[in-house]
């Protein structure tokens, strides 16, 4: 076989192997996906999402894990956005030039690639410990929230890079000031990108585990929060506690949540896609 | 600006023989020069061309009016820009004040992704003004100036990128006459739209020169021959001619003037 | 008065910015203060060469390697895995696939990122370990195999995804010419491409590697509990982050030297990861450069 034909082939058997790579993590997760859906699918009824923990894996639900993530989420994104907005605001609009900002860029990438538990840590000394929340809805909420900062940051970013230059050049034109500029014109327009980065934030945020165990989340929490300094479970935590569990029903229910939660976390990254096409259709 | 309240406006105009003035004007982006030594006397309610080749500093000239070119890294500037008799570079000198007075309409059409109405009333409402019958009326009278009104009165609520390149600019026209300036100031405003949209607007400047000192740069040296009445013409960074527009055209006193308006160059 | 309410809200715009920096600073504060007592205690020669870790049994040993290895390890495995599937998907896409195709894949292939990990740490447990016990004798129930092997399927888009973005970043004028030569896809992608755009790739390895160091879920759940100075990829072993979630699940007293070890390692881990991600930080600065 000449040296053409060889080449040939190689290239051919590369291709084929580069397409089977490429599906070979989508099978998998099929696989994976299928497999939870038929353990966990029988256990998924009204009750299974209204009752508390229990001692037994028949009686046992996810009601107060829910509550608590739906608490956690909330407030996280409560104290997330205003912030993270404004900060982007500032690296956008504000701060080009400086030193100052360069500094923040290298800070904010740097702290996008911590791992998640540490933010664990640093909740457990500075709210658990030294601010005496305790293991609270609010403690949790807010090691949360710094851990999704950098997201929202980053991607407000983006959505602010995306409006044209022309759009704030009319709007100085016109005598308008660098806020109304910013208030009246960048943020409306940079809206539905802001929109997305925040629903990729919170998905990101519902499946957090580690830094909640941490900052001591409890795993059997036999009521929903009503205050935020109240004691709390979230949706993985929980499923954590039934994986760890040696009955056999535990695993179903474990199962059972993972397929909640995994339809939460798509439901919501689909969303997040959905406005973001819808977003870039409105620039053009 | 103008502290002449209590004279009549013919005595005022009176007074003041040019609208707009530059002085022993240079200007540097870092090392650049980009404009050398440059005095004019512009006079009110006339349309002045800037005409020259490509990067002879006509927009940087131009922008020295509404002071646009201060969001230009190293921007420096010497001399002195007066409008009504005022130097506008002075400290006190309130530069969102001076952009109600001095409108500007840019080379590619940039209406903002709002609707129609909220394009042409955001000059007003960043004002602070909130009436909405005074909105309603300036936003109507604005639209009617530049012969769009009856095109678009059923839809102001449409988003105004829905409207065509020629549209759009007349609506980025209007936009700017709903503030009340006095001087309009014209970066090449046609070069990116059709020949149809084109004629419409130098109708529309022909009309507003009644009301407003407009100055425009044009890479169209038939549309300065069309529509100015003073024209400018820049070469690197000078001018080397400005006079009427009829004896630039026809008996320039400058050979490269010459050599440039019948194409010999460009 | 305007230019009061300007400067009043650029700085309420700054100080937003600088809770950033805040928290950088609060995480090395917290982690070396608590860090420092640990010191007081154990002594840093004990801590980095000691083989056993044992710091909640009665005997106490307080040497990080065992941690270590269990993180080492793990990590490596899913970069076995992950980097050649990663790699080949990113230059498949890149220089075979078709636009269409790349353009479904591609958001297909992070969702395999969005999943939470806890959700895999299941699938690693339940599905994987049983599967592999079928074909390697012995495998133990918890192992940093199975462990992993999952790790690597959700890292794959970090190298699949950046590799790509570099790869496609090389100018066409080098494919250009590589083609005008005769070459074929195969040849152009690994003489040409893959040098030029081979700071963006490993950058991209870099990242997928400090993603690995630092799960918890994966490795808590399937990989053990028992930390283990080995390179054995068939027993339980424990990694750094599973260390800290069996002592924040357990009933340990604050301000006790137990309770500090887990900042002990918290530190060992954020000194890793912080070295690796300023490195890929560097190493992006330098390839942005190449091209611009």
């Amino acid at each position: 076989m000449n040296n053409i034909r060889k080449n040939r082939l190689k290239d051919q058997a590369f291709k084929v192997w580069g397409i089977a790579c490429t599906l070979l993590g989508l099978i998998l997760l099929l696989i994976f996906l299928g497999n939870i859906f038929m353990d966990g699918i029988q256990r998924i009824n009204w009750s299974f999402l209204m009752n508390l923990p229990s001692r037994s894996p028949e009686k046992a639900g996810i009601y107060t894990a829910l509550m608590g993530s739906l608490w956690v989420l909330s407030l996280s994104t409560i104290f997330a956005l205003p912030v993270g907005i404004a900060a982007a605001i500032y690296l956008e609009e504000y701060g080009k030039k400086n030193k100052l900002a360069s500094i923040l860029e290298v800070n904010i990438s740097n702290l996008a690639g911590v791992p998640s538990i540490i933010y664990g840590l640093l909740g457990l000394e500075v709210f658990v410990r030294i601010m005496e929340m305790g293991a609270s809805v609010m403690a949790g909420s807010l090691t949360l929230g710094l851990l999704i900062l950098p997201i929202v940051i980053v991607s407000t970013r983006e959505a602010i890079k995306a409006v044209p230059k022309s759009i704030r050049d009319a709007s100085f034109a016109m005598g308008a000031s660098k806020w109304q500029t910013v208030y009246l014109q960048v943020l409306p327009a940079s809206f539905g990108g802001i929109l997305t980065g925040v629903i990729l934030a919170v998905s990101r945020a519902v499946g957090e585990t580690a830094p909640l165990i941490v900052i001591g989340a409890l795993a059997y929490v036999p009521f929903a929060p009503l205050t935020p300094m109240d004691q709390f479970s979230v949706l993985p935590i929980q499923i954590f506690n039934w994986i760890t569990r040696p009955q056999p029903g535990f695993v179903e229910n474990a199962a059972a949540a993972i397929i909640i939660l995994l339809f939460i976390t798509f439901v919501m990254n689909g969303i997040a896609v959905y406005f973001r096409n819808k977003w870039q259709k409105k620039l053009k | 600006m103008g502290k002449e309240k209590n004279e009549s406006v013919i005595e005022s105009s009176l007074k003041r023989k040019y609208k707009l003035q530059a002085k022993d004007v240079n200007v540097f982006y870092d090392d650049f020069q980009a404009i050398k030594g440059i005095s004019m006397d512009i006079k009110a309610n006339s349309v002045t061309a800037f005409i020259g080749p490509s990067g002879c500093g006509k927009s940087t000239f131009l922008r020295l009016f509404n002071r646009m070119n201060d969001y230009v890294d190293g921007f420096r500037m010497e001399g002195k820009i007066f409008i009504d008799d005022q130097n506008i570079n002075k400290k006190k000198i309130n530069v969102e004040q001076l952009r109600k007075q001095v409108g500007m309409v840019f080379q590619k059409p940039n209406p903002f992704p709002k609707s129609i109405f909220e394009n042409v009333a955001y000059g007003l409402k960043i004002q602070g003004i909130k009436d909405k019958t005074f909105l309603q009326e300036r936003v109507e009278s604005s639209l009617k100036q530049v012969a769009l009104w009856d095109e678009v009165k059923d839809n102001l609520n449409k988003s105004a990128l829905t409207l065509s390149g020629g549209q759009q600019q007349r609506l980025c026209i209007a936009r700017t006459l709903a503030v009340e300036p006095s001087v309009i100031l014209m970066d090449e405003p046609t070069s990116a739209l059709d020949p149809l949209s084109t004629a419409k607007i130098e109708e529309l400047i022909h009309e507003l020169k009644n009301k407003y000192t407009i100055v425009i740069v044009t890479h169209n040296m038939q549309q300065a021959g069309r529509i100015s009445d003073y024209t400018a013409f820049f070469y690197i960074g000078e001018i080397i001619e400005f006079d009427k527009t009829n004896k630039i055209f026809t008996n320039p006193e400058k050979k490269q003037t010459e050599n440039y308006i019948t194409g010999r160059f460009g | 008065m305007r230019r009061i309410k300007e400067f009043v809200i650029e700085k309420l715009l700054l100080s937003s910015a600088l809770i950033t920096i805040a928290i950088t600073i609060g995480i090395i504060l917290v982690l070396s203060i608590e860090a420092f007592n640990f010191f007081s205690e154990v002594s840093i020669i004990d801590f980095l060469t000691d083989t056993e870790w044992t710091p909640l049994f009665t005997n106490k040993h307080f040497g990080i390697m065992p941690l270590l290895s269990g993180t080492l390890l793990t990590t490596f495995i899913a970069i076995a895995f992950a980097v050649p599937v990663g790699l080949s998907i990113s230059i498949y896409l890149s220089e075979y696939a078709p636009r269409s195709f790349r353009k479904t894949i591609k958001p297909l292939l992070e969702l395999l990122a969005a999943v939470p990990t806890v959700v895999y740490g299941f699938f690693a447990l339940m599905v994987v370990t049983p599967f592999l016990q079928g074909i390697i004798p012995g495998l133990s129930g918890f192992n940093a195999l199975s462990a992993g092997l999952v790790m690597g399927v959700m890292i794959i888009p970090y190298i699949s995804s950046l590799s790509e973005d570099a790869l496609h970043a090389v100018p066409y004028s080098l494919r250009e010419a590589s083609y005008g030569m005769g070459s074929t896809r195969l040849q152009n992608s690994f003489r040409v491409i893959v040098p030029a755009a081979s700071s963006g790739i490993i950058v991209s390895i870099i990242l997928a590697i400090s993603r690995a160091i630092g799960e918890t879920m994966i490795v808590a759940i399937a990989a053990g509990q028992q930390p283990r100075l080995t390179f054995d990829p068939t027993v339980p072993v424990e990694t750094i982050t599973a260390y800290i979630v069996q002592v924040s699940l357990g009933d340990v007293q604050h301000d006790s030297l137990e309770y500090r070890t887990i900042f002990a390692a918290g530190i060992t881990l954020f000194i890793f990861t912080f070295l690796l991600n300023t490195l890929s930080h560097q190493m992006r600065k330098k390839f942005r450069e190449k091209y611009e």
